[in-house]
């Protein structure tokens, strides 16, 4: 995995998208850095966006339904606003303990 | 009240005497430890690999900590969980909850698990004997306990 803290800061209009378990598989990726489509308003748009990604987003993303999202280390519901968000995290639901 | 993850092995009987040292206060101490079973459906389990996000699941084990302090009469906490590859048998998880009476201490460690198992980030990617590898699905059981408690709240 990728060790965010050697890399550069994200620039102002940058955000820092992490994958976790099956969906860093699916996407191999850890993270990566982009500048969201002005469109992608909320983590709703953000998910039916990453569906029409293309391959493999298009895959992963295939059932968002099954998808929890996590701004800057807090969960969020699909309703919430991505518009000051540095970090949005991608993973399945939780299953420690 | 302390949370901490870790690779490592923890030792319960050294982390029950730091927790307690020195607060004659406290009447019980409830633990609960989660552990790796040997075989899931029938099939024998090779090993369990825990996947966490850092920086966020830290920051859950502290709000599900400071929720139990909330809503509990707590004298001290501990969450440990172990992250990393696990064999059958290996400790994954310890909850430790001190309190005047044991009331308080049986039913925070309780909902500290229930809590976690809802909300802290991490996954567990099962590796059978036969060699086939499957991500663990979340329960809706964990949800519903979670859920019942938030409810009590309101």
């Amino acid at each position: 995995m990728t060790d965010i803290s050697n890399t550069a800061k994200p620039s102002a209009d940058e955000v820092v998208l992490r994958y976790f378990a099956w969906l860093r598989e699916r996407t191999g990726l850890s993270e990566e850095r982009l500048v969201l489509p002005p469109e992608i308003l909320t983590v709703g748009d953000l998910l039916l966006w990453q569906s029409r990604r293309g391959h493999p987003f298009d895959h992963a993303f295939a059932k968002p339904e099954a998808i929890r999202v996590a701004i800057d280390h807090a969960h969020v519901k699909p309703g919430a606003k991505v518009a000051s968000a540095r970090e949005i995290a991608f993973f399945p639901p939780v299953t420690g303990g | 009240m302390t949370v901490r993850v870790s690779t490592a092995d923890f030792d319960i009987s050294a982390e029950m005497s730091r927790l307690t040292a020195g607060d004659t206060g406290i009447g019980g101490v409830a633990l609960f430890v989660g552990k790796v079973r040997g075989e899931v459906d029938g099939e024998a389990l090779a090993s369990m690999t825990l996947e966490h996000y850092p920086g966020m699941t830290e920051a859950e084990l502290e709000r599900i900590e400071g929720e139990a302090q909330r809503r509990f009469k707590l004298s001290a906490s501990l969450i440990i969980h172990r992250v990393g590859e696990l064999k059958p048998g290996d400790n994954i998880v310890l909850v430790m909850t001190c309190a005047p009476h044991r009331n308080d201490a049986f039913a925070a460690a309780e909902f500290v698990m229930d809590y976690l198992k809802t909300y802290a980030p991490f996954w567990k990617k099962e590796t059978f004997a036969s060699g086939v590898t499957r991500w663990v699905a979340a329960r809706d059981s964990d949800d519903e306990a979670a859920a019942a408690w938030a409810a009590q709240s309101e």
